[in-house]
C-alpha cells in the first residue's frame, strides 16, 4: 500500500486538487516501506519494519498559505484535509517571500529504483547480518551493526498543472568490529540503491581487519601532518561544505561563500586547481531524483571547476531578488579524482597518517568552516609507502576549504554519505590533541 | 504498522511527526477510561498468546513550532502523532509491535505480532531477559506542574511575541534575527501486566533566537543565541520575574523565568562586542563556567559515559562505548573528579525536561548519586539491566520518543550539585589571575568513549587579576574528561543553581530523540588547555 505507482499517485493527487477552492493549491503524496535490523555483542538486538504514507496540502489565498497533512485516503478524509489547509491559510499572515506556483515541467525518469532492493524481507536482512556475524565470530571479535532498507515514492501536483513522481530504493549497512580486549576497533559503512552491490561479508572483513590492525596503537605528538583520508573520512569533512553552496546566505554576508566587501565568491578561485565538483542526478553510481521539492528539474551542474566557484544554488525567491536563474542543490555530488587506489596513494607517501573515518564533527566557526572532531576506528602511521603501526586517535581542528587548498593527490571516487568522494592525500592537516578512545 | 524485537537500545532530531491538526483538536485529550480499555485489550491478547510480561504505551505526542525571521513568519506547525505500542516478553525474549489503528482488532493484532516476534527472536537468544521486579501502582496519574498550558496560548500571541523580539533586535542594530518557539506535550498512558495504569501529561517549552551582525567591509559576521533554557514548564517560563534574574555580572542570567525581550537587546550589544573582540592567545587558563554553558559539558562528559547500555557495548556501532567500564565502578575508588564533584541523577527535579512521575516501563522515578565526592558510584539503568549492577529495582531511565519507538535506556537529568557554601559568581572570578568566563552553548565535540572533548561558548570574557576586562574571540577548551573534572576547584551555592538542557539528545539506530536537563551553579576549573580556533580562507 505504501508504495504507489505513478498512475495511482497521480489519480489521488488529481482528486485532491479537484477539491480545492484556493487561489493556488499544491499537494504532495509520499510513502515509504522498509525495515531494519540491529545487532550488538555479536547478537541481534532489535529488528523492525515500517510502512507509512502521508499527504500534505498547501493552500494559498493571495500570499497566505496554510498546510495540513493526513494519512487517511478515503474521499471524506481528502476533502477534510483540503478544507483544513484552506482554513489555516485564511488565518495565516502574508508571506512576503511567497512565489507563484510553477506550471508543468518536463522531468526525465530517474534511475533511483531497484526492484531487488524493494523486494527485501526480514529474512533477507537476517541473512545479511548472519554473514557479518560469521566474520566476527570466526575471528573472535565482537560486532555491532545496523542494516536498513527502504523503498520510497515522492509525488507532487499543483493547481497549475505541475506533476512530478519519483520512486527510489536504498539499502545501507554499517558495522563496528572490536577486539575482546577493547584495544582495537574497525568500521565500515556503505549504502546503495541496488542490493546486489551490497556484500556484508566482504565489508565486515574490512572492519575486522581494521579491528585487529588498530590494536596496540602508539601515541605520536599532535601537529600538522600529511594525511591520507579514506573516502569515508573525506566525505565526513566535506558534507557540511557542500550544503554551504547557497547564494542567499553568501549574499547576506554570513557564509564562507561571502565576499569581503559584499557579494559572493562566485567566480573566485577558492580551492586548489585540481578540485572539480559537480552534481548529476544520472550518475550511475549515485543516482538521485530528477526534480527538487520546489518543482525545479535537477540537472547536471558544475559547482567548482579547477578550484573556481562556478555556481551557487538559488531558491526561486532569491533568484528573483538577484535577477539570477533558480538552481536547486542536488545531493548527487561528485568530487572528481584520479585513477589511483588507496593503496597506491599510501605507496606514494613518505611520511603520513591514514585516517579511516572521523567522528563527532561539529562546526567551530561558520565563517571559515572550521570543524572539530576526532579520528575513529583505525588510524595508522605511514612511512616510506607502507603502513607501519596503528596510532592513537587524534582530535583535529581543520576547515574543508583549507583542506581543498592542500590537496597533493586524489584517488578514485567511491560512493559515500556525502557523494562520490575520492581518497585524498592532504598536506598540513591540523591535529590538536590526542584521545585515549578506542 | 511497526514490528520490532529487542534487547537493547538507540540517535537525532526532534521527534518525528505526525499529522497537522487544529489547535482545538490538540486541546482535547483522549478519555482515560478509553485508554484503559484499549490497554487491557493489548495486555490480554499478549497474555493469551503466551507472553510472560507485557506493557502497552498509548501515546499522543503534540508538537507546536512557531518560527520567524525579521518581519515575517517562517513556519507555524501544530502536529499530532497518536498510536499504541506493545512490548512483551515471550520465551525469555523481547518483542515489540505498534499500530495507529486504534480499533480493538488492530490493538489485539499488534500484541499478537509482538509475541510472534519475541518467539522468533528467542531462537537467537544468548541470554534470557532478566527483568527487575516492579510492583503495580494501580490507576495513577502525573502531570508536569505547569501554570499556563503553552498549547492554550493563542498562536497569534506567540507570533506577536516573536515578531516583537525581532523588532527589538533590528532596532538595536542586528542585521538578521531568527526566533523560534518549540512546545511539546506528551500525553502518555502506560499499562503493564504488573498491574499499573499510569496516565501522564508532560509539557516542555523552548524559546530561542539567533541574532546576527555583519561587518561587510571586514568580511566577518558574528551571532549570539538566546541564553534561555529549554524547560519542563508551561508558558509561564516566558513571563519574566525580577527575582528569577541574576544581574550584576557581564550578562543577565535567568532561572525559572526568562525575559526574551531583555535578552535579545543584550544579545545585539554582545554581537557588536564579539566583532571587536581580541583573538585569544592559546595556553592554560582558569575557566569560570556559567550553567548556560556547563550543562552541555556535563551532558557529554558525565551523562553519556554513565549510560549502562553504552558501557556494555549496545551503542558500539553508533554513539560508541564508554571509558567508565564496570571495573572502575566495582573498584569504588575511581576518582572521576575532585572532591567538589558531586553528580546527581534526578528524574523528579521540578522544571526539568526529564521530570516525569514514572518512566516508560512503569518505574516510579527518583534521585540517586552517580559521582559522590569525586568517585564513580553508579550508572543509569532500566529494568533489564538492574541485575548487572546488583540492584533490586530499576532506576527508572526508560524512555521512547514515540508510541512506535521501542523504549530503551535514556539519560535522566544529570546535574552537578552546588556548593553548600553560599558562594556567588563574583567569588569564582575574584582570585583568577588569567582566565575566561564562559556563557552559552556553542561548538561541542567528544570522542566515542568520552575521554577527549572540545567546547566553545556564545560569550567568552577575559578575566585578568580577578577582574573581567574584555571579550575574547576564537576560544575553545580541549580536555580529558577525568583531568577536567579533577581540575574543578569550586562551585557557587544553591542561589546560583540553574538548569540548562537539550530538546534533542540523539541515541540509537534508528535514531530516537529525548529531552534532558542538566543543572549546576557557576563553577571554576583551573589550568585548562585553551586553543585559538581562528583561521583564514580564500
Amino acid at each position: 500500500m505504501a508504495i504507489l505507482s505513478k498512475e495511482e499517485a497521480q489519480a489521488i493527487l488529481k482528486k485532491v486538487i479537484g477539491f480545492s477552492k484556493a487561489d493556488a493549491c499544491e499537494v504532495s503524496l509520499n510513502g515509504s516501506d522498509g525495515g531494519n535490523i540491529r545487532y550488538a555483542r555479536n547478537a541481534v538486538s532489535t529488528a523492525g519494519q515500517i510502512s507509512v504514507m502521508s499527504l500534505a496540502v498547501n493552500s494559498t489565498f493571495g500570499k497566505k498559505t496554510g498546510t495540513a497533512t493526513i494519512n487517511e485516503f478515503d474521499d471524506a478524509s481528502l476533502q477534510k484535509v483540503v478544507k483544513r489547509s484552506e482554513e489555516l491559510a485564511m488565518l495565516a499572515p502574508e508571506n512576503p517571500e511567497y512565489m507563484p506556483l510553477l506550471g508543468p515541467q518536463d522531468f526525465p525518469e530517474s534511475t533511483t529504483y531497484n526492484a531487488k532492493t524493494a523486494a527485501m524481507t526480514p529474512d533477507t536482512r537476517a541473512d545479511m547480518v548472519a554473514k557479518s556475524l560469521e566474520v566476527s565470530k570466526a575471528a573472535k571479535l565482537e560486532a555491532a551493526g545496523f542494516l536498513e532498507n527502504s523503498t520510497r515514492f515522492n509525488s507532487v501536483m499543483n493547481s497549475k498543472g505541475l506533476f512530478a513522481y519519483n520512486k527510489s530504493t536504498n539499502v545501507s549497512f554499517s558495522v563496528t568490529v572490536r577486539n575482546q580486549e577493547g584495544t582495537g576497533s574497525g568500521y565500515i559503512e556503505q549504502d546503495f540503491n541496488d542490493l546486489d552491490k551490497m556484500d556484508t561479508l566482504a565489508l565486515s572483513k574490512i572492519a575486522a581487519k581494521k579491528a585487529n590492525g588498530s590494536a596496540g596503537a602508539k601515541a605520536i605528538e599532535p601537529g600538522k601532518y600529511t594525511v591520507i583520508l579514506e573516502p569515508l573520512a573525506a566525505s565526513d569533512m566535506l558534507g557540511n561544505m557542500f550544503r554551504g553552496f547557497d547564494a542567499r546566505s553568501a549574499d547576506e554576508g554570513r557564509s564562507f561563500m561571502s565576499k569581503k566587501g559584499g557579494g559572493t565568491r562566485l567566480g573566485e578561485q577558492l580551492f586548489s586547481e585540481n578540485i572539480n565538483i559537480y552534481s548529476d542526478p544520472f550518475n550511475p553510481e549515485l543516482p538521485s531524483s530528477t526534480w527538487d521539492r520546489d518543482g525545479l528539474p535537477n540537472k547536471r551542474t558544475q559547482w567548482v571547476e579547477k578550484g573556481v566557484v562556478k555556481n551557487l544554488s538559488y531558491s526561486r525567491y532569491w533568484a528573483a531578488q538577484k535577477g539570477a536563474q533558480p538552481l536547486p542543490f542536488n545531493r548527487s555530488i561528485v568530487l572528481e579524482g584520479g585513477n589511483q587506489s588507496l593503496e597506491e596513494l599510501i605507496k606514494g607517501t613518505e611520511k603520513g597518517i591514514l585516517v579511516t573515518r572521523f567522528w563527532y564533527i561539529r562546526s567551530v566557526d561558520p565563517q571559515t568552516l572550521l570543524l572539530t572532531g576526532l579520528t575513529r576506528d583505525g588510524t595508522f602511521y605511514i612511512e616510506n609507502g607502507e603502513i607501519k603501526f596503528p596510532l592513537k586517535n587524534f582530535r583535529f581542528n581543520e576547515s574543508p576549504v583549507i583542506m581543498l587548498n592542500n590537496v597533493e593527490a586524489l584517488g578514485k571516487p567511491v560512493r559515500t554519505g556525502s557523494g562520490m568522494i575520492p581518497p585524498m592525500k592532504i598536506r598540513d592537516f591540523t591535529f590538536t590533541s590526542l584521545s585515549d578512545a578506542v | 504498522m511497526t514490528g520490532v524485537g529487542l534487547t537493547a537500545t538507540m540517535v537525532q532530531g526532534m521527534p518525528a511527526f505526525g499529522r497537522q491538526i487544529t489547535v482545538e483538536e490538540a486541546l482535547t485529550p483522549v478519555d482515560v477510561q478509553l485508554k484503559k480499555k484499549m490497554a487491557d485489550i493489548a495486555l490480554n491478547a499478549a497474555r493469551s498468546k503466551g507472553a510472560s510480561y507485557a506493557d502497552v504505551r498509548i501515546g499522543r505526542y503534540l508538537n507546536q513550532v512557531v518560527s520567524t525571521r525579521e518581519t515575517r513568519v517562517d513556519n507555524i506547525s501544530n502536529a499530532e502523532s497518536y498510536g499504541l505500542g506493545v512490548r512483551v516478553i515471550a520465551n525469555g525474549s523481547w518483542g515489540f509491535a505498534a499500530t495507529n489503528n486504534m480499533d480493538n482488532d488492530s490493538i489485539a493484532k499488534a500484541a499478537e505480532i509482538a509475541v510472534a516476534i519475541a518467539k522468533g527472536n528467542a531462537k537467537l537468544l544468548t541470554e534470557k531477559v532478566q527483568l527487575a521486579p516492579q510492583k503495580g501502582f494501580g490507576e495513577v496519574s502525573w502531570k508536569t506542574p505547569i501554570e499556563i498550558n503553552a498549547l492554550e496560548v493563542p498562536i497569534p500571541e506567540k507570533v506577536a511575541m516573536l515578531l516583537e523580539v525581532n523588532k527589538e533586535a533590528m532596532k538595536a542594530g542586528a542585521k538578521f534575527v531568527n526566533s523560534n518557539l518549540f512546545m511539546i506535550n506528551e500525553q502518555k498512558y502506560f499499562a503493564s501486566t504488573d498491574g499499573s495504569y499510569i496516565d501522564q501529561d508532560i509539557h516542555r517549552i523552548w524559546p530561542n533566537f539567533t541574532v546576527t551582525k555583519v561587518d561587510s567591509a571586514g568580511g566577518k559576521f558574528e551571532t549570539r543565541n538566546a541564553l534561555s533554557a529549554p524547560m519542563g514548564m508551561g508558558f509561564e517560563y516566558l513571563r519574566p520575574k525580577d527575582e528569577e534574574k541574576i544581574k550584576g555580572g557581564p550578562v543577565t542570567m535567568y532561572k525559572k523565568r526568562y525575559d526574551i525581550l531583555e535578552d535579545v537587546k543584550e544579545a545585539v550589544a554582545h554581537v557588536e562586542e564579539k566583532l571587536k573582540a581580541k583573538p585569544i592567545a592559546p595556553g592554560k587558563y582558569d575557566l569560570v563556567l556559567d550553567p548556560s554553558h556547563l550543562f552541555l559539558t556535563i551532558h557529554e562528559s558525565v551523562g553519556h559515559p554513565t549510560e549502562l547500555d553504552r558501557v556494555l557495548g549496545y551503542e558500539a556501532n553508533y554513539a560508541g562505548t564508554s571509558f567508565l567500564t564496570l571495573d572502575k565502578w566495582e573498584s569504588k575508588k575511581f576518582n572521576f573528579g575532585s572532591k567538589q564533584v558531586n553528580i546527581i541523577a534526578d528524574k523528579t527535579q521540578p522544571g526539568s525536561l526529564g521530570a516525569v512521575g514514572y518512566d516508560d516501563e512503569g518505574v516510579k522515578c527518583g534521585k540517586w548519586d552517580i559521582i559522590k565526592d569525586g568517585i564513580l558510584v553508579n550508572y543509569q539503568t532500566i529494568r533489564d539491566q538492574a541485575h548487572i549492577l546488583g540492584l533490586k529495582e530499576s532506576q527508572g531511565c526508560c524512555y521512547a520518543d514515540s508510541w512506535d519507538s521501542i523504549q530503551f535506556q535514556r539519560m535522566p537529568n544529570v546535574s552537578l550539585a552546588p556548593s553548600k557554601e553560599a558562594l556567588s559568581a563574583a567569588d569564582m572570578v575574584k582570585n583568577v589571575e588569567k582566565g575566561i568566563y564562559m556563557f552559552g552553548r556553542n561548538s561541542y565535540s567528544i570522542d566515542q568513549q568520552r575521554y577527549n572533548f572540545q567546547f566553545s561558548a556564545q560569550l567568552a570574557y577575559e578575566i585578568k587579576e580577578g577582574k573581567i576586562v574584555g571579550m575574547f574571540k576564537d576560544a575553545a577548551y580541549q580536555a580529558n574528561t577525568q583531568e577536567f573534572w579533577n581540575s574543578c576547584v569550586k562551585c557557587c551555592g544553591q542561589d546560583d543553581f540553574r538548569l540548562g538542557g537539550t530538546f534533542s539528545d540523539g541515541k540509537g539506530q534508528p535514531g530516537q530523540a529525548s529531552a534532558v536537563s542538566h543543572g549546576s551553579a557557576t563553577t571554576r576549573f583551573n589550568g585548562v588547555n585553551v586553543i585559538n580556533t581562528g583561521r583564514r580562507i580564500g
